[in-house]
């Protein structure tokens, strides 16, 4: 079973990609797509050798709603600032956001969050991947914004994937 | 009758919505003075932008012409999956490329140090390249 389907997501979103790009839902373009969702995993597995295990999915479709809300009104914070503040009131600084999260498909799903997240984006890793670089567009509390992201997002993905 | 007027109401608001945070996102593109606050504006507000005109093109496909698509769902998960990649990658190469910048980055806690200045991290095996950047 975990030879012949070593991802069994990555799989299922494979097949559900190809029969989306085909765009019809079509006998044909559906068994395409399962033997392509098949074959990719099992040539490309040597490169990513330990899945992560998704702890309870339930917690996955509650953090897409959260960063799903947030990605809105961070829009509308950073067009706010944007379009009406000059420049040189934005207080930009980098932040240090110190990381309890091992798995790197968690740290990088942080990483991806943080940069599509309010006035944040991650600019680099530590080599030992103890900490995530974050420049900030605007911030009076520093230690507020770290707080908010481990609270808020890293807490999150630790129940997610343990 | 209602119901084809609600939903090209709501389509044309969307693509409003979308055109608007489009803009913005230019604009903060010209307006912000360095590379670093310049990659915030195309990072958010263009994926809003593009993810209401989707929506509005899938609603419009769906309810005004019946011919469901989900080419726009792909379009905003390829999307979604790129921009923070490349906001990454630039900002790693900003950091790589700007002396000044990187002897006033913060340090991190543990041993090592940022992965773009000090690549010998846990895997020293991988790399033996000089972690300076060429002059």
């Amino acid at each position: 079973m975990s030879k012949l389907l070593p991802h069994p997501i990555l799989t299922l979103v494979i097949a559900f990609v190809f029969v989306a790009l085909i765009n019809t839902f079509s006998l044909g373009s559906m068994l395409l797509g399962g033997v392509i969702g098949v074959a990719i995993p099992l040539f490309t597995s040597p490169y990513w050798p330990v899945s992560p295990t998704i702890r309870n999915p339930l917690k996955v479709v509650e953090y897409v709603a959260i960063v799903g809300w947030d990605i809105v009104v961070s829009n509308v914070q950073v067009a706010y600032w944007v379009l009406f503040w000059p420049s040189r009131r934005l207080q930009t600084r980098y932040v240090v956001v110190p990381l309890e999260l091992t798995s790197p498909e968690a740290i990088a799903l942080l990483a991806g969050t943080i940069t599509m997240t309010p006035g944040t984006v991650s600019a680099d890793l530590a080599a030992d991947g103890s900490a995530i670089l974050v420049h900030c567009l605007h911030t009076t509390d520093p230690d507020g914004t770290v707080a908010q992201i481990k609270t808020r997002y890293e807490r999150r993905l630790k129940e997610i994937f343990g | 009758m209602t119901m084809a007027w609600l939903s090209e109401f709501l389509v044309s608001a969307l693509i409003l919505i979308g055109a608007f945070f489009l803009f913005v996102g230019s604009f903060g593109l010209m307006k912000l003075p360095d590379i670093m606050r310049r990659l915030h504006a195309p990072t958010k507000s263009t994926t809003l932008g593009i993810g209401s005109l989707l929506i509005a093109s899938m609603l419009y496909f769906a309810l005004l012409r019946d011919e469901p698509s989900l080419h726009e769902l792909i379009m905003s998960v390829f999307l979604f999956l790129t921009a923070p990649i490349t906001a990454h990658m630039i900002s790693k190469a900003h950091i790589l490329r700007s002396r000044a910048l990187q002897q006033e980055l913060p340090k991190p806690p543990g041993e090592e140090g940022w992965a773009t200045l000090d690549p010998h991290g846990v895997d020293e095996a991988r790399s033996t390249e000089p972690a300076q950047p060429p002059r």
